[in-house]
């Protein structure tokens, strides 16, 4: 073991740098987000993740972020295990009806100030499951949303450009 | 005799069912699969519905044979396969949850995908409106009794990044001495939107049916269709999409092994695969144009071809993982700290494993040897080299060799694919003709997790009757509530990822 940590610290770090800000991404944000609460965050957002009904293919994606090289935390960006420690709600899926109660729970469990992040096709207004028995078809349509990341699944890079412009629209000056 | 041949003499072959062959039965010879299914003559395969029939498949593992029973059920109830054969019950719990048909002598009268939440009760039988609203009662979780037992409800929004699911803990202490599943929270109604469904349509929604397993659902779709059209693929297509398969099977396997280090707080482990994934799905991105190769593989053939590039990133992948994996190896088998926690952790009797027929590295590491790629061998893995790779002990660490030996196997895999990849055409059309003549087909891939099933009925006029989706897991997450039993609680992170069934596969 000892041989792979030191080799880990003798070679150059694997961790890419960031990507900018998405653009359209800011532009839907600005006129969503409470900047005065932004400000009292800083840099600093604790993220919950929530599968609402994804068939795992944005969870896989998610979960890179978290890898050496991409290295979310570097952004001042983490997951945290319960709602009550989060600012951010990245939530995936069509929302089933099985998980509609779940999602609100999880939401309302969410201390204010909080933003959802809706994660992939799906979560944007069910995509390819619109219209079944079993959706309700779009995170908007149960909880109030601040920023669609849309994908099939978006690719890390896309969701640190997602992201990103949650961090970028808090250092914004209030009339850009 | 055996069950399949019985099934052949006395059950009546229905045409234009392929490869395989499906039989109509009556009760009896029903009954007697279902005793045949129990005395381990067989191994059940699936087991779905319709809105008037139920349909069996089952799986000679001597011989490799394989069949499909079908019972018509005009009076909306068929005899309870799970009556004698528990790996039934949660698949009779759901035909009667979609279709309103009732599995009589089940024992277990308990919803299991519908929560009372759809506003229609048997959506794909006969769709009567239904309340949507919470339901009125609480599941009824199974009991467990006895002095200073409490209770441990995790779910269904779990601490990770992880699918939806409840478990119901009982424990005495820190000892497990019940677990119970409850899943069904990301059902999304795909086999109700399947239907009536283009050849097109319906191979993206098989796409999603679990997003890991993508290129496997790909493929037994696209295999199910092409069977019951009798098409022919392309030899290039063929062998591209093994190529997708196993780089697949790699970044998933990879994936677990870091992920189940880490879930023994070995962090370095999980780094360390974790920038290998990363690599095989750039990789997959270099060479077919998207990172989880999600709608490459069509009926027909494959979506994407491979260039000289993208074949150049896949040997760089090749060259970078057999650089580092090795040491990886190493680290893992020489960590006694680690060891400790996943040596004689959540053990699978071989008999129960048998009894499940569970697939993919949950059957391997406890003796049962079945692969699709080789039990129900399909181009072009009879034309590959390869060993399954089978371990006897059953714990989180033998599920944790089964994936090592595996990722070393797919590597060979990928190299021998790359040197005798065929020229020539990458995809076909539908002809006219068969898709007019439409027809049913079964079909197997093996998943990372173990084997897909994929049952297809297509119309007159190409488009999907009827499709039904098997996951691996099926016949995995009973066999975690056993694999638990007797272990410590915070022992079961590491199981459960040891295993790491899927949830949207399951819930379909």
């Amino acid at each position: 073991m000892n041989k792979i940590v030191l080799e880990g610290l003798a070679r150059a770090p694997v961790t890419e740098s960031g990507p900018d800000p998405d653009g359209a991404a800011l532009a839907e944000l600005a006129a969503s987000v409470n900047r005065a609460a932004m400000a009292r965050l800083g840099r600093s957002l604790a993220i919950r993740e929530v599968d609402a009904g994804s068939c795992n293919g944005c969870e896989l994606e998610i979960h890179a972020l978290n890898n050496a090289i991409y290295d979310l935390e570097r952004f001042g960006l983490r997951f945290v295990a319960s709602p009550r420690h989060a600012d951010v709600l990245l939530v995936t899926g069509p929302v089933t009806k099985n998980m509609r109660e779940a999602l609100e729970r999880t939401y309302n469990a969410t201390p204010d100030p909080k933003w959802v992040v809706a994660v992939g096709d799906c979560a944007v207004d069910g995509g390819l499951f619109t219209g079944s028995y079993a959706c309700v078809g779009g995170v908007g349509q149960v909880v109030p949303v601040d920023l669609h990341i849309r994908g099939c699944p978006p690719t890390p890079v896309q969701l640190l450009r997602g992201l990103l412009s949650l961090l970028t629209a808090a250092k914004a000056p209030a009339n850009a | 005799m055996a069950v399949i041949e019985s099934l052949m003499e006395k059950g009546r072959r229905v045409e234009g069912h392929r490869p395989w062959p499906r039989c109509v039965v009556d009760e009896a010879l029903w009954r007697a699969l279902a005793q045949g299914l129990a005395a381990g003559e067989a191994t059940l395969l699936g087991l779905w519905g319709e809105p008037d029939a139920v349909h069996m498949a089952l799986l000679d593992e001597e011989r490799g044979s394989v069949a499909v029973a079908t019972l018509p059920c005009p009076e909306g109830r068929f005899p309870s396969v799970a009556a004698v054969h528990m790996p039934a019950l949660r698949l009779e719990r759901s035909i009667r949850d979609l279709f309103g048909l009732e599995p009589q002598g089940a024992g277990d009268a308990r919803p299991w995908l519908d929560h009372g939440r759809w506003g229609v009760r048997h959506p794909l039988g006969a769709a009567a409106p239904a309340p949507d609203g919470p339901p009125a009662a609480a599941y009824p979780f199974l009991p467990a009794e006895g002095e200073h037992l409490h209770q441990i409800p995790v779910g269904p929004v779990h601490a990770g990044i992880i699918e939806p699911g409840h478990f119901r803990f009982t424990a005495s202490g820190e000892t497990v001495v019940r677990l119970e599943e409850r899943l069904g929270y990301v059902h999304k109604g795909l086999e109700g939107l399947m239907a009536g469904a283009s050849l097109e349509r319906a191979a993206r929604l098989a796409a999603r049916t679990s997003g890991d397993s993508t290129v496997a659902y790909g493929i037994a779709f696209a295999r199910a269709v092409e069977a019951a059209l009798g098409l022919e693929v392309p030899a290039r297509a063929v062998w591209l999409r093994a190529l997708m398969a196993e780089l697949e099977r790699l970044a998933n396997h990879l994936g677990d092994i870091g992920a189940i280090c880490n879930d023994a707080a070995f962090a370095l482990m999980h780094a360390e695969c974790g920038i290998l994934r990363e690599h095989v799905l750039r990789a997959a991105a270099a060479a077919f144009g998207h990172r989880l190769m999600m709608d490459r593989v069509v009926p027909g053939g494959v979506a994407a071809d491979l260039d000289r590039q993208g074949a150049q990133a896949v040997r760089t992948l090749l060259e970078r993982v057999r650089r580092r994996f090795p040491a990886l190896v190493a680290l893992y088998d020489n960590t006694a700290s680690l060891q400790d926690r996943t040596v004689t952790t959540g053990r699978v009797k071989p008999e129960l494993a048998r009894l499940y027929g569970a697939g993919g590295y949950v059957g391997r590491a406890c003796g049962r040897a079945f692969d699709a790629r080789r039990s129900l061998a399909y181009p072009p893995y009879d034309r590959l080299d390869f060993e399954v790779p089978v371990f006897a002990a059953g714990d989180v660490d033998a599920r944790v060799w089964v994936r090592i030996r595996e990722v070393e196997q797919s590597l060979a895999l990928v190299e021998q694919i790359l040197r005798g990849l065929p020229q020539g055409p990458i995809r076909v059309d539908v002809p006219a003709d068969a898709a007019a003549r439409g027809g049913e087909g079964l079909a197997f891939a093996e998943a990372f997790r173990g084997e897909v099933l994929a049952w297809v009925r297509v119309d007159g006029q190409g488009r999907i009757a009827r499709c039904h989706l098997r996951d691996a897991s099926w016949f995995q997450w009973p066999l975690l509530e056993a694999a638990i039993e007797g272990n410590i609680v915070a022992d079961f992170p590491l199981c459960n990822k040891s295993f790491n069934c899927s949830y949207s596969g399951h819930d379909v």
